[in-house]
């Protein structure tokens, strides 16, 4: 598998948010996702992205084009120096939510994912992978 | 007799304004200042002198030292070009070299005046260096300064813009909404719908998520709690404007929004119709078309 293209962007601010989710749609319409599979990946970075913001207190995103054979995909990794998840099957569970929303954020980005991964360790950070194939 | 940078600068200045005037001019044009067409030529040539003369004014009065009242004038008449010149869409670069190109002549003009004098030279060349530096600098801040205020501007009337609440029909009102949808618009759009039910007494509201890009879990919760809330105040929201893909996004999201929601906006306002106890009929049949005769 080959990364064909990298690029990275820092998560401080509501409108890097806004930035990820446009530079994720970029990278998923070069990789030949169709309108369903580019809106799940948006929507999927979108969560993950304000999830770095919100309780990570901020972090980067690296956003990859993968080419695997004749397949190609995209990769974004997220990660934070934030406070860390204690429960990782808690957080993924439906509607839990310790911040207000609604709860569906992690679990929906995972549904919204060909590949999902988490890592987290408590007082040192996040780090969360998704990948979506063509 | 040697003069200290200040005072051969003063001199050559005042001396030699006309000639470092037209050289500065047609520096201006080579550079290509006219070529945009954004500028005429009698306009530059009237900064051109205004900005030279208030720098001869300012050299005799104040010395090097921009800061002082003596240079209150030129500072404004800087401000004012690079102003105009930051609204009207010019780059930093030919907005700055308008008052960098001003060197190549002083400079000139001070070997001209100094002759053999390399000591002199260096010293005016100084001094001149000095004073247009700082007077780059302040136009550069100024620059920067009127394009934020553009951005600002602009960003406000977007907010503006973009947050209509529109009256379709008696007791019917639709909210477009258009472009991302962040927790400080959504506190605006709702204010607005609220008002909206209570000033027009509306028993249906329809919001329209056509020009919404992403609906991710942050916008579906400002959706669910705008209806909530337009509910308590005794209205029915109806969602228009979902389309398939995000239909299909929301699903595997899991986000649920129990309201009534059709395709488009036409859909939702024949609903409301109905709703209220009224239909669309149409009299005659339609004209026919010229196309097809």
């Amino acid at each position: 598998m080959a990364v064909t293209r990298t690029e990275r962007k820092s998560i401080h601010t509501g409108d890097d948010v806004v930035r990820v989710r446009q530079a994720v749609r970029t990278f998923a319409v070069e990789a030949g996702l169709g309108l369903v599979d580019q809106t799940k990946i948006v929507t999927a970075a979108s969560e993950l992205a304000r999830n770095t913001l919100d309780y990570g207190g901020g972090g980067e995103v690296r956003i990859e084009l993968l080419q695997e054979g004749r397949r190609r995909g995209v990769r974004l990794t997220f990660e934070d120096e934030g406070p860390g998840i204690p429960d990782i099957g808690l957080a993924l569970t439906d509607h839990y939510t310790t911040g207000g929303g609604l709860g569906l954020g992690l679990s929906g980005a995972k549904r919204l994912s060909n590949e999902f991964h988490l890592e987290s360790t408590v007082g040192i950070g996040t780090r969360v992978v998704i990948a979506r194939w063509k | 007799m040697a003069m200290d940078g200040t005072e051969v600068l003063i001199k050559t200045v005042t001396r030699e304004e006309a000639a470092i005037l037209d050289a500065w001019v047609a520096l201006l044009k080579a550079g290509g200042a006219l070529q945009t067409g954004r500028i005429r030529e009698a306009e530059l040539q009237t900064q051109a002198k205004s900005v030279l003369g208030q720098l001869g004014q300012a050299l005799a009065s104040g010395g090097t030292d921009t800061t002082t009242d003596a240079y209150a004038s030129l500072r404004e008449s800087l401000a004012d070009i690079s102003r105009s010149r930051a609204i009207q869409g010019f780059t930093p670069t030919d907005t700055i070299s308008f008052l960098f190109s001003l060197k190549e002549p002083i400079f000139d003009a001070l070997s001209r005046a100094s002759g053999t004098d390399a000591a002199q030279v260096a010293a005016g060349i100084w001094s001149a260096s000095k004073v247009l530096d700082q007077l780059g600098l302040h136009t550069m801040e100024v620059f920067q300064q009127s394009r934020e205020e553009v951005i600002g501007r602009q960003s406000e009337e977007i907010a503006e813009l973009s947050t209509p609440v529109v009256r379709l029909w008696d007791g019917i009102l639709a909210l477009p909404l258009i472009g991302t949808l962040d927790s400080a618009r959504t506190g605006v759009v709702m204010e607005n719908l609220l008002q909206a039910i209570v000033d027009e007494e509306a028993e249906i509201a329809i919001i329209d998520i056509t020009g919404v890009p992403t609906v991710d879990t942050l916008v579906a919760q400002h959706l669910l709690k705008a209806i909530a809330a337009a509910r308590l105040m005794g209205a029915d929201c109806i969602v228009s404007g979902i389309r398939p893909q995000i239909a299909q996004t929301m699903v595997h999201l899991g986000v649920e929004l129990n309201v009534i929601s059709k395709s488009t906006l036409a859909d939702a306002f024949a609903l409301a119709l109905r709703r209220t106890g009224r239909s669309v009929v149409r009299k005659a049949p339609s004209a026919p078309d010229e196309s097809r005769r």
